[in-house]
């Protein structure tokens, strides 16, 4: 499990250092997974779908050779876009690696990327995961079934808000698109 | 289309691809403007997640645009530094939020002409038209879902919901025919199979429609006058004074950035 840094964390990409050597493919995944959504803390971009590919580019006669990393934003309107993507560019940074982030829209992000780390890291969290069958929707915090909507439309574009009718708690359920 | 702003770099495509961008920026420009007015709380961050989806989706067709012709700039010179004249949104979009009911009525016409749109534009020739539509549309299927199910709750309510909704509907149905049109410039752009063809999307719009209204207990206007002109930059009075608020801060700090 990642552990979980502040949002603003001018240090995130130290720990491992590549300014005289070329990381190895997983060793760039490595240091994306430190990356943290900004809504979502608790969840890095790798784990939430958003990063999509990491390719080193070979040196050519315009520029030295660096790794182009691509993100695609969850919803169009994501205000964390931006923030997601200058972090990932940093953080490569920091760490000696040079890089260009490009933002892709196609194919367009789905939640089923999101892996089942990151899942299990939501549900710790008391957000519901996002689900295929809606109806097996339970709640994060004591597992009922028995649960209502209160609008499809939560805290974030990407939420839902829920209550649960067994242990009255409200909750976010992140939604399937 | 009227070529009013084609004179200033754009191609039939840029301008289609604006018609695309104006829609949603204009409604989420609109939707905004109800940020802490919403009846109740859950109401005030549905609109307001709404309005950031469509502004989200008239950001990625602005860049679209930019990215076509660097002549523009940015998108935010589009979005914040364009006239009246030069927005090509449909005239739906601008009209006023009025009660609750007119902003339910005006987003759900919309939403089924967007979703419908979308849905067509996903099969583009064009592959970044493409993209963005297929990346818009599953967040205006949740749109559609919302502002549907309060046109049934209104229509089909107590006796002062349902009159309320219904003359919304009647209202806003001045502008339902203009979702249809498309000049010769577009026509060509459907032939080239970029465009979405509104004349078979007339036909899923209306059916939708008026099956959503026949629950909602609702009757659809008959002899309707019709009012066009917004795709060729003709636009209703209070939009002037909508993009005069929109555009403030861009015009009295050009370049300012955060």
């Amino acid at each position: 499990m990642v552990e979980v840094q502040p949002l603003i964390f001018t240090d995130r990409g130290r720990q491992l250092d590549f300014h005289h050597a070329t990381p190895t493919e997983n060793q760039v995944w490595q240091l994306l997974e430190l990356v943290p959504d900004p809504e979502l803390p608790m969840v890095s971009v790798v784990d939430l779908g958003i990063v999509r590919s990491a390719e080193l580019q070979p040196a050519n006669s315009t520029q030295e050779q660096q790794w182009l990393v691509q993100v695609t934003p969850t919803y169009s309107g994501c205000p964390a876009t931006d923030f997601i993507a200058s972090e990932v560019h940093h953080t490569l940074k920091r760490a000696g690696v040079p890089n260009r982030v490009e933002t892709v829209l196609a194919p367009a992000w789905c939640s089923s990327w999101m892996t089942p780390k990151g899942r299990t890291a939501l549900k710790d969290a008391g957000i519901a995961p996002p689900l295929d069958d809606i109806t097996t929707l339970a709640c994060p915090q004591c597992d009922s079934r028995n649960v209502a909507l209160l609008n499809q439309f939560g805290s974030t574009a990407c939420k839902a808000l829920y209550r649960c009718n067994n242990c009255l708690e409200p909750f976010d359920y992140f939604k399937t698109i | 289309m009227s070529d009013c702003y084609a004179t200033q770099g754009h191609d039939s495509l840029n301008q289609y691809i604006l018609h695309l961008a104006d829609n949603p920026l204009v409604l989420g420009q609109r939707l905004c403007e109800l940020c802490t007015h919403a009846p109740i709380l859950e109401e005030e961050t549905a609109l307001m997640n709404t309005s950031l989806d469509l502004f989200g989706q008239a950001r990625n067709w602005l860049d679209y645009a930019v990215a076509r012709n660097p002549q523009l700039g940015d998108c935010d010179a589009l979005a914040m530094g364009r006239d009246e004249r030069h927005f090509l949104n449909l005239l739906l979009c601008e009209q006023g939020n009025g009660n609750f009911a007119d902003t339910m009525a005006r987003q759900y016409l919309f939403d089924v002409w967007h979703r419908l749109t979308l849905q067509a534009l996903c099969l583009s020739q064009d592959s970044q038209i493409a993209a963005i539509a297929a990346k818009s549309i599953k967040e205006v299927d949740y749109h559609e879902q919302r502002s549907r199910n309060w046109v049934i709750r209104l229509g089909d309510g107590t006796q002062q919901s349902h009159d309320y909704m219904q003359s919304a509907i009647n209202e806003l149905w001045s502008y339902s025919d203009e979702l249809f049109v498309q000049g010769d410039d577009e026509l060509q752009l459907v032939a080239q199979g970029i465009a979405a063809n509104q004349s078979s999307i007339e036909v899923q719009w209306r059916a939708t429609v008026s099956q959503t209204m026949a629950e909602a207990t609702l009757t659809l206007p008959t002899d309707c006058f019709q009012k066009f002109g917004g795709k060729q930059g003709e636009h209703s009075e209070p939009f002037g004074l909508m993009l005069a608020e929109m555009q403030s801060l861009y015009r009295a700090h050009p370049g300012a950035v955060w």
